[in-house]
């Protein structure tokens, strides 16, 4: 992509709502490696509830919204695997081809892929484990790419999460609709995270970062979790802390 | 429901049978080392082809073929078959299957027959219409041997007795054999059902068996096994009835080499399985001088009408689903209330069923976080997260617009699709965080209630990110 790409941010609801640390990460990140971050005010929220809950008709408008939203960006950027799966892979499908859906890209798709740089500047002197979220690791088959941005992170002491590959229970309103299937999952995946001995956990998903962190709080132990971006926005300069 | 066996009566919707599922320690224990054993030796098993990939998609095809043209090769195969001196049936439904079975081996004057190992038989329910018509059914599978010992239902497709551990075995066949034996030593277990099992082979008249595979071009039927059973049924009795879903052709010979790879390495983790028993019609003097195929509907012609649900009819019964599945891993398959659990049977079942206000059937596609384990392990690349969710959809629609979820969609709908409704709904809700305490809230009401039984919320922070891009950059 040549010159500054101009690269259209889309925050995801949860993010923008819940966790507006991970989307500010973001922006200072993309700047930081010589992009043009927009936030068109327009956008709210890919619909991915709806449409995997069973309310298609619902997500549809949302569909179009997006698409005309991002028209008009070299690409765009969402700090979430599993949005960036809806919009890539089913919007084409409720809303008919557009170039926003093709020109969607997770995080570190983009950051890999199309910046082609694994080495962001970062620096993050702790202990973290990352947790590949399926959607991320199956719908968007994103690989080791967040891991190669890890490893370049300076001070870091990244330790492998043991059974990293399943999923810790979240999958939408699966975790209320079936409340009991979903906690037994999470339990699993808390003792994993638990067994690194890490203090932080990261992942690409502040979807299943809320649910892990959900049960990670519950039992008091201290294990923050993170979003990706947030340590990789980390310099020495200006570190990574606690905004809450 | 209850009018089609493929579900099993009385079993509650599956978030409340997995309730209880999850408390059962020993399921916990049993499971957890049986899925986990099996999914790392598939893993290892698929690994040592360098063409998987092409193979799943040569499946994908071939499966599609035949599903796209199946009035084509369905009747191919019954000439075929007729003119090998077999009999073809057509099955409408269970009770039409199950009548026929029934007929014939009273017409052949038997009381009792020995079964392999098969799906269809299970799904409408044959043991139990046999007895009924004072026929008595002899599973010969190892593992449908325990299950129907031990009065039990079924948990898996492979391995039915996937739920019970070795002592648990030893206590059914102390109970239930004449001569049972007092270690819980496999080797020990696995004789002792060898010599219950010889004197059925050797004495029965008839065998009823499923097929793995029907070959349309010459009328052979396929059956895969591990124990040797099912070729001592497929070989001994005078008689055999096959019950094959109409969904389980294949055009011609040569494509058995792609499914014949596919099927043993995704199901038992093996290159080959040991027994693989194909028969074309009648061989004078030698096995079976009578030989009757049902084809059987049940479902699958109204699943085949459906465009996005119909590849579930794809499936060749590997249940490497199954074993990658993180639910069936912790809630096991009974509380799944059908003969096809896991991810394949949320699938298949409600399909098959064909009824979204069955409550048991309509809860199952909700059965899964959509992590896409199953789809990746597919040796056909059924794509069952997108099934899932399409199934979803009917249950919706089945359900109307007045239940409190549809309405609580649609009021969140409204406020998505308009930016400022949005924010404003950002803002009020932003009023929560004074509910918390130190960053977290513990305690929302129904059914927010369901969250935080196990899980806290982050205290929503006073500034979203659009409030703080428009203060800063707006």
């Amino acid at each position: 992509m040549p010159g500054a790409p101009r690269v259209g941010l889309f925050a995801t609801c949860l993010t923008d709502t819940f966790f507006p640390a991970t989307a500010r990460a973001v922006v200072r990140l993309l700047e930081r490696l010589g992009c043009t971050v927009e936030f068109p005010m327009e956008q709210t929220c890919c619909g991915q509830m709806h449409y995997n809950t069973g309310y298609r008709d619902a997500a549809r408008p949302l569909a179009a919204d997006y698409a005309r939203t991002f028209a008009g960006y070299d690409a765009v950027v969402a700090p979430s695997g599993s949005c960036g799966g809806m919009i890539r892979e089913v919007h084409p499908e409720l809303h008919g081809s557009a170039p926003a859906f093709t020109h969607t890209y997770e995080l570190s798709e983009f950051l890999v892929d199309v910046l082609g740089v694994t080495d962001v500047g970062a620096y993050f002197p702790h202990r973290v484990t990352y947790h590949p979220t399926c959607h991320s690791l199956r719908m968007l088959g994103v690989g080791d790419k967040p891991l190669e941005l890890l490893r370049a992170v300076r001070g870091i002491d990244l330790v492998a999460l043991p059974e990293a590959e399943s999923c810790c229970g979240f999958g939408g309103t699966f975790a209320v609709k079936n409340a009991d299937t979903s906690t037994a999952m999470l339990g699993d995946k808390m003792r994993c995270v638990l067994d690194t001995g890490a203090e932080v956990l990261s992942a690409g998903d502040n979807s299943c970062l809320m649910h892990i962190g959900g049960g990670l709080s519950r039992l008091r132990t201290g294990v923050t979790t993170l979003h990706l971006a947030e340590i990789l926005a980390s310099t020495e300069e200006e570190p990574w802390a606690p905004t809450r | 429901m209850g009018t089609n066996p493929v579900t099993w009566l009385g079993t509650p919707a599956f978030p409340v049978a997995a309730r209880a599922a999850l408390g059962d320690t020993q399921l916990r224990r049993n499971l957890r080392k049986a899925t986990h054993t099996i999914r790392d030796k598939r893993a290892k098993a698929v690994e040592e082809l360098p063409d998987w990939q092409q193979l799943r998609l040569a499946g994908e095809a071939v499966k599609d073929e035949v599903l796209s043209n199946l009035d084509t090769y369905l009747e191919r195969f019954e000439a075929a078959v007729t003119a090998r001196g077999g009999v073809v049936h057509w099955a409408r439904d269970a009770a039409e299957a199950n009548e026929i079975v029934l007929r014939l081996t009273r017409a052949a004057g038997a009381e009792e027959v020995v079964k392999v190992k098969s799906m269809a038989t299970a799904e409408i329910g044959l043991n139990e219409a046999l007895e009924a018509g004072g026929v008595r059914a002899v599973e010969t599978d190892l593992a449908e041997l325990i299950v129907q010992l031990g009065h039990d239902r079924p948990s898996h497709i492979l391995v039915p007795a996937i739920h019970r551990n070795r002592s648990e075995i030893r206590e059914i066949f102390q109970r239930e054999m004449a001569e049972a034996p007092a270690s819980d030593e496999p080797r020990a277990l696995a004789e002792a059902a060898r010599r219950h099992l010889r004197a059925k082979f050797l004495s029965a008249r008839v065998a009823v068996s499923g097929a793995n595979f029907g070959v349309a071009d010459t009328g052979s039927v396929v059956v895969v096994e591990s124990e040797g059973n099912g070729r001592m049924c497929l070989t001994l009795p005078e008689v055999l009835i096959t019950v094959m879903g109409i969904e389980k052709l294949v055009p011609s010979w040569r494509d058995l080499e792609v499914f014949l790879q596919l099927l043993p390495r995704s199901s038992t983790a093996e290159r080959m399985n040991p027994y693989t028993s194909v028969w074309t019609g009648v061989t004078p003097g030698d096995g079976p001088q009578q030989f009757h195929l049902i084809l059987l509907d049940n479902g699958r012609t109204d699943a085949l009408a459906d465009r996005a649900g119909r590849q579930a009819l794809r499936c060749i019964r590997c249940s490497a689903c199954l074993n990658v599945c993180p639910v069936y891993e912790r809630t096991g398959g009974q509380a799944y209330g059908s003969v096809y659990p896991g991810p394949i049977g949320a699938i298949l079942t409600p399909q098959l069923v064909n009824d979204m206000h069955d409550k048991q059937a309509a809860s199952l596609p909700y059965a899964s976080s959509l992590c896409g384990a199953c789809f990746e392990v597919c040796p056909v690349r059924i794509n069952i997260p997108e099934v899932l969710v399409h199934l979803r959809a009917k249950a919706v629609q089945a359900k109307g617009k007045r239940t409190p979820e549809a309405m609580a969609m649609a009021a969140l709908g409204w406020v998505l699709a308009d930016p400022k409704r949005y924010e404003a709904a950002q803002k009020a809700g932003s009023l929560a965080r004074y509910l918390a305490r130190g960053g977290r809230i513990s305690a929302l009401p129904w059914p927010g209630s369901k969250w935080t039984a196990a899980r806290d919320v982050p205290a929503p922070p006073a500034e979203s990110f659009r409030s703080w891009w428009r203060r800063t950059r707006g």
